[in-house]
């Protein structure tokens, strides 16, 4: 039998070793002549990461919990979701996993407004231009296909070990739900309101902020929503390279054959997803209170 | 608030729309008179508008009527330019509406007109309070302002009390009061109302169409009212257009419509018409003649049905029509205006109607 169709015709194997090398060096001079300045550009966001997780984790617990209670009633209105949510902190502080979850929680949040301010943007200029969204759906695509490990690669290559790197992976894999529900929501946007607005000598921009936002509210929540929960997703993987929190005990457990200490977390990042994802949606669902039409 | 702003008179010339992608490379063959048909079948292009002309006095109420796809919401998209128009004008105030860059045509839209729409197009997260303030918030005035000019309307069409509410708790008719205020409230000289009324039931129409005539009494604004309702034409409209497959078939006050329909068409619509509500004394009156004095009188403008109820009050057989300086212009007698009414003799009229007869 003919050698071709037992082996799959490739590349020549010196060809592609050299290839790849070649890429590798190319990416690594980029990362030796520039990675310095990335890393600054990325200072910010050190510093706002680094103000999060002090707060979280220098407060005292008791004002902690307060807080959450109070944003969970303001966002959802519901004593139920508010006692949840105390009670799911109160069992993870008493198991003694207060810190790392402080920490996540810092991170979670560092990570979605990261999120919304990037992705909103993206997702309304998607809205405005077809060409534009013919351009970013398939990249879309592609980071939500591609396995989480692979852009944590590049990332390391450029910005080492650490919480910024990891925050990065983060965002890149849990930002296209808040993109993609951006754009659809304002691409749902009644068309008679439009043209009322119109009509009414609205500017592009009275437009998208009295009547394209807002209308795209409760879908752009949804969307927030899915990145929050993606987020949380990331969590264990981002701990790989230096992002502390619920994620490394988990990666311990792992290590180690630790069962007992692996569940623990692990339900601990369940916790505290319960808690992001009732509060959220019951947020969303009051914004879409008045949307719907009953009448007429 | 309240005080009449002086109506602005709409000049619409020779106005051509043609739907597809080569709009511009086909308004030749509509200017041909290619028929709506054989242009959509041949060319794969829609004839939405052909040769329009239509002159719309300040402070009067213009009906638009016509069948469903007849063109008449692309034709009153075109007063505010939501529709871009293939080929034609539309003055303003001696302004052309088509020439006008965005700034000058947001500008213009902010200021000289208001527009209420058949399917409400309220803003479903605001209240009727927010509502009411969008053109005023559009135009940037100060809040207090905004505020006392809707809460002023809101009153008006007979809303107060509903200030908070959110349009999905309020019922159809109640929207497209909110609807009224919310264009009343941008205080333009020019209100135009697609098919305002058409998702409401009879009777809350009928309210809605005294609503809107009692304030009109007032505001006096150029108001374009489209409906396909006869009835709701006639009982609105100063002046009517009638279209059809986008060309208008004929225009005129409605007694001229009711008494003269330009062709078919408009007979088969106006058939049904309760003509004593429509025709006024003038369209029948007779020269008075010698030796009788009528002592009833009604002013030109008096309806045959408002005449027939003076008379029976009287208990008179004739009345005298004056003018609004009380000098005798000629008689109507009781069997004059049954036969008007009853269509069994062509009605005289007194001055020959002007009727703009497109043919189409
Ligand atoms: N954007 C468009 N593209 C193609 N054809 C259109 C477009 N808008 C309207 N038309 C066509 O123009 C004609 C007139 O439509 P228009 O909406 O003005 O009718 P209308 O008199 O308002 O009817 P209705 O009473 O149903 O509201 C129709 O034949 C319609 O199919
Ligand atoms: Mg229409």
């Amino acid at each position: 039998m003919a050698n071709w169709l037992a082996d799959f015709p490739h590349l020549d194997s010196e060809l592609l070793r050299a290839l790849k090398k070649t890429i590798d060096e190319g990416f690594r001079a980029f990362t030796r002549a520039y990675g310095d300045a990335i890393e600054s550009f990325f200072d910010p966001l050190h510093f706002f990461l680094v103000h999060a997780e002090r707060f979280m984790t220098e407060t005292p617990w008791p004002i902690i919990l307060g807080l959450v209670a109070l944003v969970s009633w303001l966002a959802s209105r519901n004593w139920k979701i508010v006692v949840s949510a105390v009670a799911i902190l109160l069992a993870i502080g008493f198991l003694d996993m207060w810190e790392d979850t402080m920490k996540t929680i810092s991170m979670i949040f560092v990570c979605t407004v990261l999120s919304i301010l990037v992705g909103i943007p993206i997702g309304i200029a998607m809205a405005r231009s077809n060409r534009m969204q013919k351009i970013v759906n398939p990249i879309l695509d592609v980071m939500q296909t591609m396995p989480s490990f692979v852009y944590l690669i590049p990332v390391v290559m450029l910005l080492g070990i650490g919480k910024v790197p990891g925050l990065i992976a983060v965002v890149i894999y849990a930002i296209p739900p808040v993109i993609r529900l951006t754009n659809l929501g304002i691409r749902l946007v009644d068309k008679d309101v439009l043209e009322a607005a119109d009509a009414f000598g609205a500017s592009p921009w009275q437009r998208l902020t009295k009547v394209q936002m807002p209308l795209a509210l409760p879908t752009i929540m949804a969307g927030i929503n899915q990145t929050i929960m993606m987020a949380l997703a990331m969590v264990v993987i981002a701990s790989m390279i230096g992002v502390q929190g619920l994620g490394q005990p988990v990666l311990k457990a792992i290590a180690n054959q630790y069962f007992t200490l692996g569940i623990f977390n692990g339900l601990a990042i369940v916790g505290i997803a319960i808690i992001f994802d009732r509060v959220s949606q019951a947020y969303g669902k009051r914004l879409q209170k008045h949307l719907e039409v009953v009448h007429g | 608030m309240a005080e009449a702003t002086p109506g602005l008179g709409i000049e619409i010339r020779h106005l051509y729309k043609v739907f597809g992608r080569d709009p511009v490379g086909h308004v030749e063959l509509a200017k041909q008179g290619i028929s709506k048909t054989e242009l959509n079948e041949k060319y794969g292009h829609v004839l939405g508008l052909r040769d329009i002309s239509i002159s719309m006095p300040a402070g009067g109420i213009q009906v638009i009527m016509g069948l469903s796809g007849s063109g008449k919401s692309t034709l009153i998209r075109h007063i505010n330019r939501l529709i871009e128009p293939t080929a034609g004008e539309v003055l303003i105030g001696g302004q052309d509406v088509v020439k006008m860059d965005d700034q000058a045509l947001r500008e213009f839209r902010r200021h000289q007109t208001a527009m209420v729409f058949q399917k409400f197009a309220l803003l479903p997260h605001r209240t009727v309070l927010e509502n009411t303030v969008f053109g005023l918030e559009i135009q940037g005035k100060p809040r207090s302002m905004q505020e006392q000019a809707a809460r002023y309307w809101i009153e008006r069409v007979g809303l107060k009390g509903f200030e908070d509410s959110y349009p999905n708790q309020l019922s159809g008719g109640m929207q497209q009061r909110v609807g009224l205020a919310r264009a009343l409230a941008n205080d333009a000289p020019i209100l135009l109302m697609d098919e305002a009324y058409s998702a409401l039931d009879p009777l809350i129409r009928v309210d809605m169409q005294t609503v809107l005539l009692d304030l009109q009494k007032e505001i006096r604004k150029t108001i374009v009212f489209i409906t396909h309702d006869l009835d709701e034409a006639l009982r609105l409209g100063d002046r009517i257009a009638i279209l059809r497959d986008g060309e208008v078939i004929q225009q005129g006050s409605s007694q001229e419509i009711v008494l003269n329909p330009a062709d078919e068409y408009i007979a088969n619509f106006v058939k049904e018409v309760n003509r004593g509500r429509v025709v006024q004394v003038e369209a029948i009156m007779q020269p008075l003649s010698a030796g009788v004095t009528p002592n009833v009188t009604a002013t030109a403008g008096t309806t045959l049905e408002e005449a027939m109820s003076l008379l029976s009050a009287a208990q008179s057989y004739e009345l005298a029509v004056v003018d609004d300086n009380g000098s005798r212009l000629g008689m109507v007698d009781m069997q004059g205006i049954m036969a008007a009414i009853s269509r069994s003799e062509t009605p005289r009229p007194a001055a020959k109607p002007t009727l703009v007869k497109h043919v189409g």
